[in-house]
């Protein structure tokens, strides 16, 4: 792998983070907010694979295996929600869930 | 060995995009399905051949499938997916140009920091056996919070659903 290999991943990983970033603040629909959320989850992956392959460690494996089981987590609980969401309040838009009770 | 990482990477730009900008839900869970397929073929070149079947297996895979569940179960309703007004005035343009800040920010933080020559990785790095003996005799405390971790989802995804049904 040559030098300038690991630029290129690093700057891969960030544009995917920032392009994940942007979709959570700009889409206003809970489920592409998540998927946004999950692609940030996905950079931060690459990013750490990137490092644990320039460092020749397992470390960043490990790491790399935590974000997929909180990855896995927050999706589950996060897609619980929504649904909660839509059967209360039928809304679809997060603007429209202002009421913290149900 | 180039072009691969070089179409794997610009697929998984494209894809991104399309979760992104995607009107109907579905496409926004194909497209990232796309995506975490590119990046698995990323983690492989990277010699995490271990991670990039999980990557395959347990992302694009289970949690996909969870969200095409979801989204099929809240598709009847097809015209309140999105509307076009919002209450926040302002909120995309805002949206983009802190995403671009932190965009600027983060590739100047990334281009200019010196990194050394990528290490000689041995034989095996990153296969199962080298994988399963980091996470059981090295971090075995990540392993037992990792499987906390999921419990407590499990528990939570549980209570959450099943006390509206007690109500009714």
């Amino acid at each position: 792998m040559p030098g300038m290999a690991v630029q290129g991943y690093l700057v891969l990983s960030v544009v995917l983070f920032v392009i994940g970033l942007a979709g959570v603040l700009v889409r206003r629909s809970p489920l592409v907010m998540l998927m946004s959320i999950e692609l940030m989850w996905g950079a931060a992956g690459l990013l750490f694979l990137t490092f644990a392959r320039l460092w020749a460690g397992m470390e960043g494996h490990i790491f790399s295996f935590l974000i997929i089981v909180v990855g896995a987590a927050e999706a589950a609980i996060g897609l619980a929600l929504i649904v909660l969401i839509f059967r209360t309040r039928d809304a679809a838009d997060v603007d429209d869930v202002r009421a913290l009770r149900g | 060995m180039s072009w691969v990482v070089l179409i794997a990477a610009l697929v998984a730009l494209v894809a991104a995009m399309a979760v992104v900008r995607a009107r109907i839900p579905v496409h926004s869970v194909l497209a990232l399905v796309l995506n975490l397929v590119c990046l698995a073929v990323l983690f492989i070149v990277l010699d995490a051949e271990f991670m990039g079947l999980m990557q395959v297996i347990v992302y694009a895979g289970a949690v996909m499938v969870l969200f095409l569940f979801v989204v099929s179960l809240l598709g009847a309703r097809k015209e309140a997916i999105e509307r076009e007004m919002s209450l926040l005035a302002g909120q995309e343009g805002m949206g983009v140009v802190a995403a671009g800040v932190l965009l600027v920010a983060l590739l100047m933080a990334v281009l200019r920091q010196p990194l050394p020559a990528p290490a000689q990785v041995y034989p095996g790095f990153g296969a199962v056996r080298a994988f399963g003996a980091a996470l059981f005799y090295d971090h075995v405390l990540v392993l037992q919070l990792a499987a906390l971790l999921l419990m407590v989802a499990v528990v939570g995804v549980v209570v959450l659903i099943a006390r509206r049904d007690q109500g009714r």
